[in-house]
């Protein structure tokens, strides 16, 4: 669990960050969210004292990180920074297992981890003896994941692990990354100014604005909930397609066609409106199979999809 | 040519053992410096990319330093260290810290700052940061600025011969003086060799990539440590006493080599410039040294010439030597020049050398009155009829005799006058001669017979000790193989002679040079 209370920073004239204060609930997703500038990277690497501020406290599971030697909480946080910012003296496997060599483990386990790890992220094993600058950008940048990840923080901070790719690249690499299984047992804050990608990894996102939190929330919160005109008009250009993202077949279930009783395989109700479309469409099908939370099961085709979620549209406005 | 080549190469192989010495007391010094200098560069460097704050005073410190001529520091550390190895390495030391501070300091600040940061992220602690990531990202840069440490230092190691430090300059500057192509070349190649060799190896290193370069590093102090080791200092060689000598005496057979041949006298020996040498020797680093007999600093210095007993040192007779085209040029020159034959005996000459060596008065004034004090002097006439170039050799009586021969050129002829004076030794000014650089400047008989002639071994003997004879056989064959005159001696014998300190000779009863050795026989 993180906390932050009343944090404040100023470089010189800049007040780079200004009372901020939020709270990170064991497991979950923070997502801060902003515009460029508005004190993100700030805020994150004051949580690694990276940084320290000039106002406020920081617990780590309750304990003051000012308590703490600043080598050991950091070698107790997994960091992915939004340079990438590996060692250009060291292989890739040196890389992954720098902080596992600080930390005095033996070269069995070392190698067992990366290997693991590798596996996870889909990297070419002749890549662990290379260089950094002999692997593509998206390589490099699930290398800094990797190093990370090694010695398995209950913490994570990441700072545009994404950053530097280009739109198809990102979007496969957060799908892999939001099916680890081992990221969703850590406390994890992840930067981005990526609307699509807040919204595709968040369990609540952080709205940051010249330093300031404008809104903390659910994704769900933040679309329909937004407490001003700046939370409003950040989202107002991708407004629909988050709609459909957020929104899933649960939450339309009452507006869709009355209930079939058999079939041999379905989707879970989970799945967003956005996923059920797509599925929809690659797989040439007219009728997609969901089943809800009652067990029931409902044959759904694209057209009876758009109409419930219309509906819901509709219900959620006059709320 | 061939003949020439051949020689250089009999006379390498001839002196093996000893280019061998002075090529490992060179390598040895330019690493043992290197050692010292990467030892305090380093960790100042550092500082410095902490603390930039005092980076412009360490580097503009380290650049001062740096541009201090050589020669000038060599002498600096006399009084403080003395002579031999400690000021040598020293000196050496300070000519290669700024290289290494500076790209020390360059390279750790040129680290990408997100690769830093990075460090600290993952917990990394200021020492680790260092040793990791600083250092090793850096080194290419602090490789570079060793390489260029190691070049300057190669060069400079040939100056430490001036104060007995040996090297590869005992060669280089024991061939100048003794105008000894071959020699020169025996020092110089091999010098400019190791400082080739050297930049590239280094420049291998530097160019390799992480992975090689890391194994390469793990080597490089184990092999600057073996090679700072070579240089073992010469002291395992018992004597009681130590002599210095220039390279130009150890090289000559009316010097080094007569001592050894003729005497048999067995000393532990080192070479050092005559700049230096009396000095040394009041301040008791050493005991014998050789000297000029008319030297002003054997007074200042209260020196004793040890007698020569058995006349192993030629006459060294002082005589102006012109060029036949000069004198023809100059139709009054001859007589002018000659006005000074026979005026000055061995004690004026000490005296006039004391005047301008220890109590420091200008060579010219020294000049004008002794001309004032015995008639000759004139004042200028301030003509325009051409104008007459004096070469002099660079030390104090050479300048002095320049000085007076302008006088009277300009006190008696329409003539003008331009002095070229501290011409290096005696083969920059008899090139200079040759090559129609100067017209005229003083030799002396020994020098022209010994050095300049070199002549059968058996004739040099016979006549060597005869004034008369030496003289007669110098002024034929110059005019013969140079087409030079030598015109009519000054009058006094600047002879070599070993000398000691006064109050030692007395102690040890050494009054001569079979007293030196008798005495060393026997401790
Ligand atoms: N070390 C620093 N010195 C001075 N100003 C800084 C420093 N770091 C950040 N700032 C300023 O503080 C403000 C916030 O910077 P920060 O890096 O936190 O923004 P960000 O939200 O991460 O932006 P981006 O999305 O571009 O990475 C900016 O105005 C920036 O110029
Ligand atoms: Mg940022």
């Amino acid at each position: 669990m993180i906390e932050l209370k009343g944090i404040s920073k100023k470089f010189g004239d800049t007040q780079a960050v200004n009372h901020v204060s939020f709270k990170v609930a064991e497991k979950e997703t923070l997502v801060l969210l902003g515009t460029s500038g508005c004190g993100k990277t700030t805020t994150l690497k004051m949580i690694n004292r990276l940084i320290e501020p000039d106002e406020g406290q920081i617990f780590i599971n309750g304990e003051n990180i000012t308590d703490q030697d600043p080598d050991v909480l950091r070698k107790g946080i997994g960091y992915v920074m939004q340079n990438i910012g590996l060692f250009p003296h060291y292989t890739i496997a040196e890389n992954i297992a720098l902080v596992p060599k600080l930390l005095k483990w033996d070269k069995e386990k070392i190698n067992s981890r990366t290997q693991e790890l590798i596996q996870k992220l889909h990297l070419p094993e002749n890549t662990l003896a290379m260089y950094p600058h002999e692997l593509s950008g998206g390589q490099q940048q699930r290398v800094g994941l990797a190093r990370a990840l090694v010695t398995d923080p209950s913490v994570l901070l990441m700072d545009e692990p994404f950053g530097a790719l280009d739109n198809v690249t990102r979007t496969s690499i957060q799908k892999e990354f939001k099916a680890l299984e081992e990221l969703k047992r850590k406390t994890i804050v992840m930067v981005t100014h990526d609307v699509q990608e807040a919204f595709e990894l968040a369990d609540r996102i952080c709205l940051m604005d010249r330093g300031e939190v404008v809104q903390i929330g659910t994704p769900k919160e933040l679309l329909y909930q937004p407490v001003n005109d700046f939370a409003k008009k950040f989202l107002a250009g991708q407004r629909l397609a988050l709609e459909f993202k957020v929104v899933n077949i649960q939450d339309i279930w009452t507006y869709l066609p009355k209930e079939i009783i058999q079939a041999s395989e379905s989707e879970s109700a989970d799945l967003s409106v956005w996923d059920a479309m797509e599925l929809l469409r690659n797989n040439n099908q007219s009728e997609l199979f969901v089943s809800g939370a009652d067990q029931a099961i409902k044959s759904i085709n694209f057209e009876q999809l758009t109409k419930g979620f219309n509906q819901y549209q509709n219900a959620q406005l006059h709320e | 040519m061939n003949e020439q080549q051949q020689t250089l190469w009999q006379f390498m192989s001839g002196q093996s053992d000893k280019l061998l010495g002075q090529t490992l007391q060179h390598v040895g010094l330019t690493f043992i410096s290197l050692i010292l200098a990467i030892a305090i560069g380093l960790p100042l460097g550092i500082l410095i990319a902490r603390k930039r704050k005092l980076s412009g005073t360490v580097l503009g410190i380290a650049g001062v330093l740096q541009t201090v001529p050589s020669i000038a520091l060599l002498g600096f550390m006399i009084p403080v260290l003395g002579i031999g190895a400690k000021p040598a390495i020293v000196a050496l030391l300070i000519y290669a810290l700024l290289p290494i501070i500076r790209n020390t300091y360059t390279g750790i600040i040129g680290i990408d700052q997100h690769v830093k940061e990075a460090a600290r992220a993952m917990g990394m602690s200021k020492g680790q940061i260092l040793l990791k990531v600083e250092l090793p990202l850096a080194m290419p840069v602090i490789l570079a600025g060793i390489r260029t440490a190691t070049v300057i230092n190669v060069g400079v190691a040939t100056l430490a011969s001036f104060i007995a430090a040996g090297g590869l300059g005992e060669f280089i500057f024991g061939g100048i003086s003794l105008n000894n192509t071959n020699m020169i070349l025996a020092g110089a190649i091999p010098a400019a060799l190791l400082a080739i060799i050297l930049d590239a190896l280094l420049s291998l290193i530097q160019k390799m990539d992480f992975k090689k370069l890391r194994k390469a590093l793990y080597i490089f102090p184990i092999v600057i440590l073996v090679l700072g080791g070579f240089y073992a200092l010469p002291t395992a060689y018992g004597s009681t006493l130590t002599a210095g000598f220039t390279p130009e005496f150890m090289g000559r057979q009316d010097g080094d080599l007569g001592l050894k041949s003729t005497y048999g006298l067995k000393i532990h020996t080192i070479v050092i410039s005559d700049a230096v040498m009396y000095k040394a020797a009041f301040a008791k680093e050493l005991d014998v040294i050789s000297g000029y007999s008319t030297d002003g600093r054997l007074k200042a210095f209260d020196l004793k010439i040890l007698k020569d007993d058995k006349n192993i040192f030629p006459p060294y007779y002082a005589a102006p030597i012109v060029r036949d085209k000069a004198l023809k040029q100059f139709p009054e020159l001859e007589k002018s020049l000659n006005l000074l034959s026979g005026k000055i005996t061995d004690s004026i000459m000490t005296d006039l050398n004391y005047r301008t060596d220890y109590l420091h008065q200008q060579p010219e004034r020294v000049a004008k009155d002794f001309l004032i004090s015995n008639g000759l002097y004139k004042a200028p006439k301030n003509g325009h009829n051409g104008t007459v170039r004096i070469g002099s050799k660079i030390f104090g009586e050479q300048y002095i005799l320049a000085e007076m021969y302008s006088m009277l050129i300009k006190g008696n002829t329409d003539y003008d006058v331009a002095t070229k004076t501290g011409l290096g030794g005696t083969k920059i000014c008899f090139d200079a001669l040759m090559n129609d650089q100067i017209d005229f400047y003083p030799e002396y008989t020994g020098t022209g017979l010994l050095v300049l002639l070199q002549p059968d071994p058996k004739i040099a003997k016979e006549m060597a000790h005869d004034k008369e004879k030496t003289y007669d056989y110098v002024s034929a064959e110059f005019e013969k193989k140079f087409k030079i005159k030598w015109l009519k001696p000054i009058g006094f014998n600047n002879s070599y002679a070993l000398m000691m300190r006064q109050k030692q000779s007395k102690e040890l009863d050494v009054n001569s040079i079979t007293d030196l050795k008798n005495y060393l026989d026997k401790n």
